[in-house]
């Protein structure tokens, strides 16, 4: 396996993890106040929405050459990654609140109980859209990723295979403890989904702008090692300048 | 429409769009140095780093404040 198939699997393993451990809360909540059937149903429906979008478009993005394919979704995974990693860093810095997995279950199960029971197609419909939404919406990110990492790298089975793999073991793991997945450090993997989008997204729209990298594939490393290096730089300071703030 | 455009939007730029328009002009800046026959690969790091810098900075600006 080459050092881009590596990280192609990793990134896209990490980035599904994050958003299943995301829907997780959500489903699980539903599911333990509202019934499990519908709520289920939700689930596979828009799990079967997101494998038609990556099914139609992934063979129509192969067909594109592969230079225009890196220009374009370098580009859209550099804009897309920075907004992760940006997250990331307030969150890392105390500038932003950080994702509190057992809050959200806890204001979701309290929703979820003052919700209204409507019946639809014979299904509790609030269980149903919301489950549904919840899995389109976090999968949507997933299904992006999976397809832009795919088509640039000219695998997206591969790509495929890994967002598959997180949802199997995450969501094999959460059916098992059936509670929040709170120890999962879900800003942390957030943090280096964002510094690998981004070492990727420079990557690729470098070469499809038609630079070469030195070395090739193996640049990746450098390129990853600097977007670490700089960004836990700007952790640094912008904690030093929040206590600079609380200190004035 | 709208609604879908937003949704696009938010998804694809989210809360700083001058990253994504920093982005969009070292990218080609990439293709222009390249297109002279002048060595590119270096440029887009830094050039991100620092638009990261900039959008961090005026968020936590504007946290504090």
């Amino acid at each position: 396996m080459t050092t881009s198939a590596v990280f192609l699997v990793l990134s896209t393993f990490l980035a599904s993890a994050v958003e299943v451990v995301e829907t997780l809360t959500i489903v699980l909540a539903i599911g333990v106040t509202r019934g499990w059937r519908a709520t289920l149903i939700g689930v596979v429906a828009a799990l079967v929405a997101l494998t038609a979008v990556v099914a139609a478009l992934g063979p129509a993005l192969t067909v594109i050459p592969i230079e225009r394919v890196r220009l374009v979704v370098g580009a859209l995974l550099l804009v897309f990654g920075l907004q992760w990693l940006r997250k990331a860093i307030l969150r890392a810095s105390g500038f932003k609140a950080l994702h509190d997995e057992e809050a959200a279950y806890a204001e979701e199960l309290e929703q979820a109980r003052a919700a209204g029971h409507e019946q639809r197609a014979g299904l509790d419909w609030y269980a149903f859209t919301l489950c549904f939404k919840a899995t389109l919406l976090e999968g949507l990110e997933v299904a992006f990723i999976v397809l832009t990492f795919g088509a640039s790298q000219g695998s997206i089975p591969l790509a495929a295979l890994g967002a598959g793999a997180a949802v199997v073991v995450t969501a094999g793991i959460g059916a098992a403890v059936r509670a929040p997945l709170a120890r999962v450090p879900e800003n942390t993997i957030k943090f280096v989904v964002g510094v690998m989008l981004t070492t990727f997204g420079i990557f690729w729209a470098t070469e499809g702008a038609g630079a070469k990298w030195p070395g090739g594939d193996v640049s990746l490393l450098g390129v990853l090692a600097f977007v670490t290096l700089g960004s836990l730089g700007l952790v640094a300071l912008l904690k030093r300048e929040r206590l600079r703030v609380a200190v004035a | 429409m709208k609604r879908f455009a937003r949704f696009w939007w938010d998804f694809v730029i989210g809360d700083d769009w001058s990253v994504a328009v920093g982005v969009a002009l070292a990218i080609a800046a990439v293709a222009v140095l390249h297109h002279r026959h002048v060595a590119a690969w270096w440029l887009l790091p830094p050039a991100v780093l620092l638009l990261l810098y900039v959008s961090l900075r005026r968020a936590a600006r504007h946290t504090a404040g």
